[in-house]
């Protein structure tokens, strides 16, 4: 054996050092919280169109905008991406984010970002609650997300609260109906809800029937049904509607650190996203909904325009006070 | 019989205290410097408990939820590590002391399970049967992924055990059963001891496995924390109750472990012995490792085999897949030599030179391998960035991460092997004037290189799944195989999450080949 270890040792470090992890020291950086698959589809997309080649660094919203709060002025992060607009706000509190161009600011309605400027929208995604169809009728579906933390809802959803797509959606609830009620919400769904990790295990649980249904984001329920539906067969969704918090339409979001040293290639990769990237959402199997003025949505989704969303302004979602919320009433 | 063992242990503690020791200047301050370097996780969960204040770490502690992942975490320790050393003593036995069929097929699929990452065994159990989880899904899916750590040294020992003990015991009328429960099982001890603290450390730390199997512990609610609120007390003070578990873990291994002597000096090697006739029993013992096996193997095997059927051809890119393979290679390669040179002193001083120091130095060494990823890499971000910048996000950093990390898997391998290599030839070779270091290197250090071997390739295995730390401190750019199959999986598309499955597998096969063929010379010796 000790014969051939030389041989084992010199054919690993062929194939480590024929791929040296430095060599991509590349013209912009990426953070990005979005699903890889995603910013992938959009950075080899720019990449092609400009020439820029795009480094990107995965994690999820809260974790990579706290790192850039740590990294500060020192951040080589050039642009910071994320599924739900908490994370984009923490960031911007600290003052970290470069003010965009009006030109693109003008890509996206201004219902879709926030009114500083300091970031926009890039992609939207709705607060559904899945149902099992053999467990519930229509007539016994919840009229509001808060029904869901009375006694009768008991061992009857799941949810994934350590997610920052559930915390989004606290956070929501957090400026719609104030602290003391979310606490309250929040010390009922501790009561009732079968708590998972993850929107897939939440819908999967309404799906097999362990529970009645799921309050999760859409597009994981679009994903599986134009998938192999083994997670959403015999589940539909239901939209709260009447500007419900459970209607809550969460803005992913994109903004350009101030501590770049690419200013120029991090906008016009911003710019993209926003512009002609917006096509990637409408062609591409991500389901979640495109934001940019004059881009359509992928065509299985509900028109977003009717599916009468809460008004928030995204800069008002304060994650680190629904944390706090949560922590005290024991999901986190 | 027992008492020559005592009689012998007892002799060689005089010898020990009669004939003073090697000096070791040189080493004691080398294991000195790692410790201290391992404390560095520590003093920042420290200062960040003492900047937080009574007040907050009451609230954060002292509550209900806390109490829930107490009672998890303990519950889980007390059903898998007995179960498991059971399990791997009736393993280990069956295949190197009896006559079960096939026991050479046996002793490569018990251990076979090491190349599976323990997250694709759960993410395999959660396809297989999507309502099973809580205790009973993470106590035996844990079982499923850490046992190999169990049976390898269960089995080299009892491979390597005189069989002069058990024979004069049975020439004295002792029943086969007896002469197993009092000749053979504690002379198993020492290697009980050592894989099921690597089991329990692992069992601390671990956080895919639980979160597939829905089953809340420490670590998946300071993931949770770090998720919500990144470095905040929260995470930190859940680590720090961490670190109070790990060692009352410690304590409690060191207190077991005792201080027999394991080596035999003497005219060439002990015999093999015979295998036991299992009779009309050998159909039913086959049982038992087929079951473990189809668990174990079949299982997580058959659910990527159907992942990569349904992909096709379009899930492999290349252009993707060869730099995440090569990168992972490279980290896995340095991080274990690195780790078990590391390593080395400190196993030289636990087996030559016990006592307090060494304990304490030891433990410092050991509780780091509790602390799940996050804690560590945290404790590391947060240092480098405020005062060391120029290592953030750099190799180096992440390699000192992965040494810090499996500290303990490579000291278990290092300190058993060292305690085979008898001490009278080192002293030998220091009054024949070989200078001490010259002298321990010539004898034990060779002597031991199969075990530092087999140390470096448990390290390798854990650092080729390893993925909270890698995530948060690698440069940018950096994609290993679990960073994609990672995020292939959080986006449900496991039927391209596949191939880094597969090809982490692919890695950590010649890995497990290293284990078996060193716990195979281990007769030799």
């Amino acid at each position: 054996m000790t014969d051939r270890l030389p041989l084992v040792i010199g054919a690993l470090l062929a194939l480590g050092f024929s791929n040296p992890i430095s060599a991509q020291e590349g013209p912009i950086v990426v953070y990005n919280a979005q699903h890889e698959t995603l910013a992938q589809e959009w950075a080899t997309a720019f990449t092609e169109e400009t020439g820029i080649p795009v480094i990107i660094r995965q994690g999820s919203d809260l974790e990579v905008a706290n790192q850039i709060l740590q990294e500060g002025a020192n951040s080589p992060a050039d642009v910071f991406l994320t599924e739900n607009s908490p994370g984009m706000a923490l960031v911007d509190k600290a003052g970290l984010f470069e003010p965009l161009p009006q030109d693109i600011l003008d890509q996206v309605p201004a219902q879709f970002r926030p009114a500083d400027g300091n970031w926009t929208g890039i992609a939207a995604r709705s607060t559904v609650f899945a149902y099992n169809t053999d467990r519930l009728s229509e007539g016994d579906l919840p009229k509001t997300m808060a029904e869901l933390a009375e006694p009768k809802w008991q061992g009857r959803w799941a949810a994934s609260p350590s997610g920052a797509d559930f915390q989004a959606i606290v956070a929501a609830y957090l400026v719609l109906e104030g602290d003391e009620a979310t606490l309250k919400w929040l010390e009922g769904m501790q009561e009732n809800a079968v708590i998972v990790r993850g929107n897939r295990a939440a819908l999967a649980a309404a799906n097999n029937g362990e529970v009645d249904g799921a309050l999760i984001y859409h597009y994981y329920w679009f994903g599986d049904q134009a998938g192999t539906k083994e997670s959403s067969g015999n589940t539909k969704l239901h939209y709260f509607g009447n500007q419900d918090p459970g209607a809550f339409v969460s803005i992913s979001g994109g903004g350009v650190l101030k501590s770049s040293q690419h200013k120029d290639e991090a906008l016009a990769f911003l710019r993209f996203v926003t512009g002609k990237g917006q096509d990637v959402l409408r062609d591409g199997t991500s389901f979640e909904y495109a934001v940019g003025v004059d881009h359509e949505a992928n065509a299985a989704l509900p028109p977003l325009a009717g599916l009468d969303a809460p008004e928030i302004d995204p800069t008002q979602l304060d994650t680190v006070k629904a944390a706090e919320l949560m922590t005290e009433a024991g999901l986190l | 019989m027992a008492v020559s063992a005592d009689l012998a242990a007892a002799e060689a503690t005089k010898v020990r205290r009669a004939a003073g020791r090697i000096s070791h200047p040189v080493i004691l301050g080398a294991a000195t410097l790692t410790g201290l370097l391992s404390l560095l996780p520590l003093g920042f969960v420290v200062y960040i408990a003492t900047t937080s204040g009574w007040g907050t770490i009451a609230d954060l502690v002292f509550r209900p939820k806390v109490g829930g992942l107490l009672v998890n975490t303990l519950t889980l320790m007390a059903l898998v590590l007995p179960l498991s050393a059971v399990l791997a003593v009736a393993l280990a036995w069956l295949v190197e002391r009896t006559d079960l069929p096939f026991a050479q097929l046996w002793s490569w699929l018990v251990i076979a399970p090491l190349a599976l990452p323990a997250f694709v065994h759960s993410y395999a159990w959660n396809a297989f049967m999507p309502r099973f989880h809580g205790l009973g899904a993470a106590v035996l899916v844990s079982i499923l992924a850490y046992l190999p750590f169990l049976y390898l040294p269960v089995a080299a020992q009892l491979r390597r055990l005189d069989p002069a003990l058990e024979e004069t015991a049975q020439s004295m009328g002792k029943r086969p059963a007896v002469v197993f429960f009092l000749v053979v099982l504690p002379q198993l001890r020492l290697a009980i001891m050592g894989g099921a603290l690597l089991i329990g450390l692992h069992l601390l730390a671990e956080y895919g496995l639980f979160v597939l199997t829905r089953f809340d512990t420490f670590a998946t609610a300071i993931v949770d924390q770090f998720q919500s609120a990144y470095s905040g007390p929260s995470a930190n003070l859940l680590g720090g109750v961490l670190v109070l578990l790990c060692l009352g873990l410690l304590g409690l291994e060191t207190g077991l472990r005792g201080t027999e002597r394991y080596a035999r000096v003497g005219a060439g090697a002990a015999r093999r012995r015979g295998r036991l006739s299992l009779g009309k029993w050998r159909l039913l013992a086959l049982l038992l490792p087929l079951i473990f096996a189809a668990l174990s193997l079949a299982v997580p095997v058959l659910t990527l085999a159907r992942w990569l059927w349904s992909g096709g051809a379009v899930i492999w890119r290349f252009d993707f897949i060869m730099p995440a393979l090569g990168q992972t290679a490279m980290l896995a390669l340095a991080g274990a030599i690195l780790t078990t040179l590391a390593a080395v002193p400190m196993a030289w001083l636990s087996v030559r030179a016990p006592g307090r120091v060494q304990k304490i130095l030891e433990a410092s060494h050991s509780y780091v391998g509790a602390l799940p990823g996050v804690i560590i890499a945290l404790a590391l971000v947060t240092i480098t960035v405020q005062v060391a910048l120029p290592l953030y996000q750099t190799v180096a950093t992440l390699i000192f991460a992965y040494v810090l990390m499996f500290l303990p898997r490579a000291l278990v391998g290092l300190r058993t092997s060292i305690a085979q290599a008898p001490v009278e030839l080192e002293r030998a070779a220091a009054s024949l004037g070989r200078p001490p270091i010259a002298a321990i290197w010539q004898t034990t250090v060779r002597l031991a290189a199969p075990g530092a071997m087999a140390s470096a390739a448990l390290v390798a295995l854990g650092i080729t799944t390893e993925l909270t730390g890698t995530l948060m401190l690698a440069p940018n750019g950096t994609r290993t195989l679990a960073m994609r199959f990672w995020s292939y999986t959080s986006e449900l598309d496991f039927a391209s999450a596949a191939p880094y499955a597969l090809l982490m597998i692919v890695l950590s096969i010649p890995l497990v080949i290293m284990l078996h063929m060193q716990s195979d010379r281990v007769e030799q010796a």
